[in-house]
């Protein structure tokens, strides 16, 4: 475990995320927010990161920053060396969240091709691109069925794919697995860490599943109460591949663990002050 | 919405099996061409009540009229209508090819500028806040009431003046309904379309034109019946002879009603017809849409 103050990035180019000293506070007066205070982090290009913390902790708060679908009121934010704006006009950044927001009128290909088709690909381009990213994540077969006729895992992987289609380098995941069930929820992280480890993404990861973080990052940092702070960074360590196995780990359970006690120090630090 | 909410809850449960394996999901498949040998039947005895109620209503009118000796100028038995509506066919449907020209040129016109409107009212604030408050008021006038003005402002022999007013009439529930679709949506797929960073005209094109077209053609269907309304009252006013509205009036002058219900008649062909054909282009435009779905297990 390193301290809080051991994150704080020193000035380097060549980083995926850098934020130093981020801040958001919503409304003003009675009704002022402050949802994050302080937020200094830095995340290397092909990490695997995972944002933990309780409700309400501005963890998805803060992948919104990332991702440009906010400002922060305070401090400053770069993605590859830019400001997440740019980074967003240069499509830097794919996004999953909890709710996979498939088009009902296009098919599974088609919502795929969506980003493609915004971003003036040619027809050609789009077709080969989609079936790539199908092929991916293993849908190949229902390109040409809608997403209502899909179940909830595999609507999610539509919104994967879709969100790789256009080659961001990063990719950032908004509690995309929230509305599954337990076991389709296991093997879609299995899904997610195969992808990663393919591909050369960077990914950000929101969850408030504990196994969840430890199971898919490199890193997991946990974030206080509001105002959400970075209150830990725990490195999982566990060794590549992951896999069933890796659940049944000693070393897994201990990182469970290790996380579990940083978030209970959060509940013992409110009780105390 | 909340139906849509229970099938993905549904289908949430059969998600451990159907995530990985081999086959298609049963439970959430809809496979229309495997159902087509039983749906000839299942259409039939779908629309079979529908259709004995008609005949029985009909088979009723006749009775009760002959029994209790109604006068026709009360209410014709319906074999005296259909009676003058073939022997008089060349008459009437030469008037209501007459009237159709009309309501359609209206609707056509009223369509357009409808949704016209509507994007301007979505892409620029400004406009929306200006027409909008204007535009409901609007829709809750008589417009109708205006009819024989616009004989006068456009030549009354002229169909110009019919089509002014259907126009007018279609307008505004095409244009607000329009609106509102093109404004509801949700917020997660413009979030996602910002993620792509997209431009105002393909949001425009991906998200909320699609979002408009349930409302867009449950106007079309409101407006369609509106259309016919307008053309036929507007007729009432004066102009041309060889119309609908004023073979209704001049037959009825005559106490010659049964000849009056035939023409009344062909106006409700058209009525239906007209509402078929939206339907028709709906299925065709948006075959997506959940109202289409099969609900079948």
């Amino acid at each position: 475990m390193t301290s809080p103050e051991s994150v704080t990035p020193p000035p380097q180019a060549g980083l995926a995320i850098v934020a130093r000293g981020v801040g958001k506070t919503f409304g003003t007066g009675a009704e002022r927010v402050e949802a994050l205070r302080g937020i200094d982090l830095s995340i290397t290009p092909g990490e695997f990161i995972s944002l933990i913390g309780p409700s309400g902790c501005g963890k998805s708060t803060l992948l919104r920053l990332i991702g440009d679908l906010t400002q922060p009121t305070s401090g400053t934010l770069e993605v590859n060396d830019k400001n997440p704006h740019q980074a967003r006009l240069d499509r830097d950044y794919g996004m999953v969240f909890q709710k996979a927001t498939l088009l009902d009128w296009r098919t599974v290909a088609k919502n795929v091709e969506l980003p493609l088709e915004v971003m003036g690909f040619n027809s050609s381009d789009r077709a080969t691109r989609a079936a790539e990213m199908l092929d991916l994540v293993e849908l190949g077969r229902f390109r040409d069925h809608y997403p209502w006729q899909l179940s909830g895992g595999m609507q999610q992987r539509v919104a994967i794919a879709r969100a790789l289609a256009f080659r961001p380098s990063l990719l950032l995941m908004d509690e995309p697995f929230g509305a599954l069930d337990e076991m389709t929820r296991e093997l879609m992280q299995q899904e997610v860490l195969r992808i990663w480890t393919e591909t050369d993404l960077t990914i950000v990861f929101v969850t408030h599943s504990i196994p969840e973080a430890v199971f898919l990052s490199n890193r997991v940092l946990v974030m206080s109460r509001r105002p959400g702070q970075i209150a830990d960074v725990i490195e999982t360590g566990l060794p590549q591949p992951r896999d069933e196995d890796t659940r049944e780990s000693p070393d897994y359970y201990a990182k469970i663990t290790e996380v579990r006690e940083a978030l209970r120090r959060l509940d013992r630090d409110v009780l105390e002050t | 919405m909340t139906e849509r909410d229970e099938q993905i809850l549904e289908e949430h449960e059969t998600d451990v099996i159907t995530a990985f394996e081999e086959d298609p999901p049963v439970g959430g498949i809809v496979d229309g061409e495997e159902r087509i040998p039983g749906a000839f039947w299942t259409r039939v005895g779908r629309y079979l009540p529908a259709v004995l109620a008609f005949f029985l209503v009909i088979v009723l009118w006749e009775a009760l009229t002959r029994a209790l000796g109604v006068e026709s100028f009360i209410l014709p038995k319906p074999s005296e209508i259909l009676t003058k509506f073939v022997q008089n066919a060349d008459v009437i449907w030469s008037a209501a090819f007459n009237t159709l020209i009309e309501a359609l040129g209206g609707f056509v016109i009223g369509t357009t500028l409808g949704v016209l409107a509507a994007l301007a009212t979505v892409r620029w604030t400004a406009v929306h806040e200006g027409m909008m408050p204007f535009a409901i008021a609007a829709n809750s006038v008589p417009i109708i009431a205006l009819a024989p003005i616009a004989n006068a402002l456009f030549s009354i022999t002229s169909p110009v003046s019919k089509m002014v007013v259907v126009a007018a009439v279609v307008f505004f529930p095409v244009m607000i309904n329009t609106t509102r679709g093109l404004l509801e949506v949700d917020p997660a797929e413009l979030e996602l379309m910002r993620s792509f960073a997209s431009t105002p005209r393909a949001v425009m094109r991906q998200i909320r034109i699609p979002h408009a077209l349930p409302y867009f053609f449950s106007a079309l269907k409101v407006a369609g019946a509106l259309s016919l309304i307008a053309a036929i009252v507007a007729e009432y006013f004066g102009g041309p002879q060889d119309v609908l509205g004023q073979y209704i009036i001049n037959r009825a002058n005559l106490f010659q009603f049964p000849d009056a219900w035939a023409a009344i008649l062909a106006a409700s062909i058209l009525g239906i017809t007209f509402y078929v054909l939206i339907l028709i282009a709906e299925r065709l435009v948006m075959p997506w849409h959940v109202s289409f779905r099969s609900t079948e297990d």
